[in-house]
């Protein structure tokens, strides 16, 4: 398991307040972890801060999953 | 009653009568403010009345650019936007049919796009702390309509839907979202008027009498303390009666 993943992971259990095991690479914020659409800005926003990245509102459009976070934050670090 | 102790507020229009008398309040009950406004020379004069925790952030909110860099620089200032407060207005006056479309957009943008975009900027920091106050000061012409005056009941009631969309999107995050509909009040405008529209004017206002640019403070006070915690999506009308909604 990649750094990454770890820290992404750190983030949505705090946030959302779910079972670790429950963040799996295909759990969907919305269907699977419980997030309103608020949480998934709050997520997106929590990214940007922890790698020091920048996420468009179009890009953040395409994060869903917790892979799909992961996916995007490694190839914009 | 109202303690601010600790947080930060950014007023705009705060060189004019109410959003002077509304930093004012905000300020004597702890809160740094933030004063904004597009002529700096009255600025600079109310920070230096209030002396320590002001700041003096001139913003031409026509500007969209000057608008847009407006929170980050308050938040530079200050640490932080707790509290917002959308008070600068303008008027274009006209009759409807010799409307220009500028005068409509000048003032849709300035009274609607420019509290809409300063809300959206300061939203960030309300977020991650999980505390913050937006108070849109609107105006009992957005509830009553007023001839002559189109483009400005537009944008006024424009702000009450706004307030009240984002109130049911930010509640659960102890983010309120209210505004405050004054009447008449005394201010270099209405000192204009001469003794025959004074006393037009006031045979519509039950109270009797305009009202002070410090009753409306008194109001975005309260709206802004941790009490009023519960209120939110309202519209608080400080009107002597003149409309009672």
């Amino acid at each position: 398991m990649s750094d990454i993943e770890d820290r992404v992971r750190k983030i949505v259990v705090e946030h959302l307040g779910v079972e670790e095991a429950k963040v799996t690479e295909n759990a969907s914020f919305i269907d699977d972890l419980g997030a309103d659409s608020l949480d998934t800005v709050e997520l997106v926003m929590a990214f940007e801060e922890e790698f020091g990245i920048e996420i468009p509102d179009d890009a953040a459009e395409t994060i869903q999953t917790f892979g799909d976070a992961v996916k995007f934050i490694k190839e914009a670090t | 009653m109202f303690d601010l102790t600790g947080k930060c507020a950014l007023v705009t229009g705060a060189s004019g009568g109410i959003g002077g008398a509304i930093a004012a309040a905000l300020h004597d009950a702890g809160a740094t403010v933030g004063l904004s406004g597009t002529r700096e020379a009255p600025l600079q004069e109310l920070a230096g009345k209030l002396g320590e925790r002001s700041h003096v952030l001139p913003c031409n909110l026509g500007d969209p650019e000057a608008v847009a860099a407006l929170p980050k620089q308050a938040a530079e200032a200050m640490g932080s936007v707790d509290i917002l407060v959308n008070n600068a207005g303008i008027t274009r006056d006209n009759v409807f049919m010799r409307m220009s479309d500028d005068e409509w957009s000048q003032v849709i943008d300035v009274n609607l796009t420019a509290a809409f975009r300063l809300t959206r900027g300061v939203l960030r920091g309300m977020m991650k702390s999980k505390w913050g106050r937006i108070i849109n000061v609107t105006s009992i012409v957005g509830a009553t309509g007023n001839p002559g005056q189109g483009n400005y009941a537009a944008a006024k009631a424009g702000l009450v839907g706004m307030s009240k969309s984002l109130a049911a999107e930010v509640a659960s995050r102890n983010i309120t979202v209210n505004a405050i509909a004054p009447g008449f009040i005394e201010t270099a405008m209405t000192d204009k008027l001469n003794d025959d529209q004074r006393g037009a004017l006031l045979s519509q206002i039950p109270v009797g009498r305009m009202g002070k640019a410090e009753e409306i403070a008194a109001a975005a006070l309260y709206l802004a303390s941790a009490e009023a915690g519960y209120v939110t999506g309202s519209t608080l009308h400080v009107n002597g009666g003149m409309a009672m909604l």
